[in-house]
């Protein structure tokens, strides 16, 4: 074992750590606006409002994430007109394909999560809201929503804890990410074993962090429900 | 459906790869998902120590890195044990076995949790009166308790082969002509990335309609006694 090698890699390991962040972040959101109506339109009674965001969901839980990034970074340039349009030259971008990529990953998902959730809003908190004769949209600003926030942090906690690691992926598109560097530098030293194990420990730290935020998270948004216990 | 250039046969090859793939990884990824679990559960406070690292750091980390980890790493290691012996060799591990045992140690990683938790479902009565009639722990393990818990784990272990069988792609970046593999050698000869990715899509989209199905007529199977663990 090196570890000479591992210190003298670890800034630029960081540097690609940023970038990992950067691509959970940013994609997280994005993903999480996508999920909101996705998640609402499943969630509904009408068979046509839900047949779409069904195979939506179903696709993109059925198939692995490389094909989806693969899809979007070699697949969409296959179209004259993609490249000829305005969008291209961030299509053409490795950075911004992977951030397409995950974000409608992660966005079925979340909107499974989302879906589960508002319906466990308990039957009775639901009917309450209707017999003071609240609408449909103050009903899910109010209550349905709210309610469901609260519940789903335990399982979108873990949602982005696997789009962590899927991040990873983003390297197969030639980014620099985390993995990524880690492997251009091993391309240069030779030293699979040292480089590798350090991107390990620091993607485990990432994940720990992340749990930790997901725990105060989940404290707040139920926080009504503390002195029930 | 699609017209694949003739390429259609070259899919079909790697996607038998892809499903060898994931029944080999299954079968290590349960036996060390076992073991995980029975040490998680000892009274062995050193078994408990290895189990619970284990399941954490797999967890922690991307299992794009595993896969790297293990082919890279695996055959260094390797040599360096082969060095002491006095055998010096280049020794290398071919992607499929590198595949199987980053598979196998993530897939063991999530099943140790899954089948703790099904283990401590099974009433503790049970397992009293195997040894009231002088059965040993390890046949009441065997006899008793495992056969149950194969029930109570299944629909968790059925998502987890889910996830597994789409990781299954990961591979590919090390060189297994799975269908991904397959699929980038059929767009470098046509230059239709859409259209192929596509297929790969499909391909791994009715191998878990497949998997699907099958996971859930055993649990039909296994819940025909309709008996309450």
């Amino acid at each position: 074992m090196n570890f000479e090698v591992m210190i003298d890699h670890f800034p630029r390991l960081l540097q690609g750590a940023v970038t990992t962040l950067e691509l959970v972040v940013v994609s997280g959101i994005i993903g999480s606006l996508l999920a909101l109506p996705i998640g609402l339109a499943r969630h509904s009674h009408r068979v046509w409002l839900k047949a779409i965001p069904y195979a939506y969901i179903f696709f993109f839980r059925g198939t692995p994430l490389l094909v989806q990034i693969f899809l979007v970074y070699y697949g969409i340039a296959q179209f004259e007109s993609i490249r000829e349009s305005d969008l291209w030259p961030y299509l053409r971008e490795p950075y911004w394909c992977a951030i397409i990529a995950f974000s409608l990953n992660t966005a079925a998902y979340t909107a499974e999560i989302l879906r589960g959730a508002l319906g466990n809003v308990p039957r009775g908190e639901v009917e309450a809201a209707k017999s003071i004769g609240m609408r449909k949209v103050q009903l899910y600003k109010r209550i349905m929503l709210p309610r469901a926030l609260g519940m789903i942090m335990p399982a979108y906690g873990n949602e982005v804890i696997l789009m962590l690691k899927g991040s990873a992926l983003a390297s197969t598109i030639t980014l620099l990410d985390l993995t990524g560097m880690a492997r251009t530098i091993i391309a240069r030293t030779y030293t699979p074993i040292e480089i590798f194990l350090a991107a390990g420990v620091i993607y485990l730290l990432m994940s720990v962090v992340i749990i930790q935020l997901f725990k105060l998270l989940e404290e707040r948004s139920n926080k009504h429900m503390q002195a029930a216990r | 459906m699609f017209d694949l250039r003739g390429f259609g046969d070259q899919l079909l090859e790697g996607a038998t790869v892809t499903i060898e793939l994931a029944l080999a990884s299954l079968v290590l990824g349960l036996i060390l998902g076992v073991l995980a679990a029975m040490a998680r559960l000892s009274d062995n406070k050193v078994a408990q120590k290895v189990a619970n690292l284990y399941s954490t750091v797999i967890r922690g980390i991307p299992e794009l890195l595993t896969v790297l980890i293990i082919y890279f790493g695996t055959a260094t290691l390797i040599m360096a044990i082969a060095r002491q012996f006095g055998y010096d060799e280049y020794i290398e591990i071919g992607p499929f076995t590198a595949g199987v045992i980053a598979l196998g140690l993530t897939f063991g990683a999530y099943a140790s949790e899954v089948l703790r938790g099904a283990i401590i479902a099974i009433p503790k009565g049970q397992r009293e009166a195997g040894l009231s009639i002088g059965m040993s722990p390890l046949k009441i393990f065997w006899r008793i308790t495992l056969p149950q818990v194969w029930r109570l784990a299944l629909p968790g272990l059925g998502n987890l082969f889910l996830v597994l069988l789409k990781d299954t792609a990961l591979v590919s970046v090390v060189g297994l002509h799975d269908i991904m593999m397959k699929t980038r050698e059929a767009v470098s000869y046509s230059k239709e990335p859409f259209l192929f990715y596509s297929a790969a899509a499909f391909l791994y989209l009715s191998l878990t309609i497949v998997s699907m199905l099958f996971i859930h007529y055993m649990e039909k199977r296994s819940n025909r006694w309709g008996g309450q663990a």
